[in-house]
């Protein structure tokens, strides 16, 4: 079977955004596609060596939590309150562990591993005044010639 | 028999086939692996696995709470 190839557009960095990226790109390399990832705006911290997610409840009334055997939301005027979205994000990550869900450094690793391609975005390295010195090693700087170049030899683009 | 076995209980997806691919590669070519998991999700997946790339499927078997499949290493 000849390899394919797919290429995935990192844009957001909170916990619960780090995974879908990051599964699928593990995924689709253990299944023998060559698979690329560029990370731009808010999904370049996902390549900093020091990985701190933290996610909100703010904005977002689908993420209800299960509680005592029903599900329950967060009213956005909780998030204000210093503490909360640290705890919340606490919270996803013990329920997570719990489930046997991987950490997201777990996944990365995995991906590093199986030769996934990390391209980390030169303008927002700039524009948030990141170094590559911040970064795991082995990633590259590119642009959006460089992710475009990626994408049309790519079966499957995701923008996530 | 299989040649190797990997516990993969209690992990969730995408684990029990990332763990079985690496698994998969330190293995000969033609020798099985038997993966047990608690993963509902792992039926389907394994199944989409091995069509993908070619191993093949030998096993696939439910006993309780946990899933049993049977790996060869053909890709």
């Amino acid at each position: 079977m000849a390899a394919q190839n797919m290429s995935i557009i990192v844009t957001k960095g909170q916990l619960d955004w780090a995974y879908p990226p990051f599964i699928l790109s593990t995924t689709a390399a253990a299944m023998g596609l060559e698979v690329t990832m560029f990370f731009t705006f808010y999904g370049l911290p996902l390549l900093l060596k020091d990985l701190k997610l933290k996610m909100s409840p703010l904005g977002n009334p689908a993420m209800k939590m299960p509680m005592g055997g029903g599900h329950m939301g967060m009213p956005n005027i909780a998030s204000m309150i210093p503490g909360v979205d640290a705890g919340a994000s606490a919270m996803m990550k013990n329920m997570m562990k719990k489930k046997g869900v991987a950490t997201v450094e777990e996944l990365r690793d995995l991906a590093v591993e199986s030769d996934v391609r990390l391209i980390a975005c030169q303008m927002t390295m700039d524009l948030f005044e990141y170094s590559l010195d911040d970064m795991i090693p082995g990633i590259e700087l590119g642009g959006a010639a460089t992710y475009i170049e990626v994408a049309t030899q790519s079966e499957i683009n995701l923008f996530i | 028999m299989a040649d190797q076995t990997l516990d993969a209980k209690g992990l969730n997806c995408p684990l029990p086939i990332l763990k079985a691919k690496k698994a998969l590669k330190a293995m000969p070519a033609g020798a099985t692996l038997e993966i047990l998991a608690t993963d509902p999700g792992s039926v389907k997946d394994f199944e989409a696995f091995c069509r993908t790339t070619g191993n093949e499927l030998v096993e696939s078997s439910t006993e309780g709470d946990i899933f049993r499949f049977v790996l060869k290493n053909t890709a």
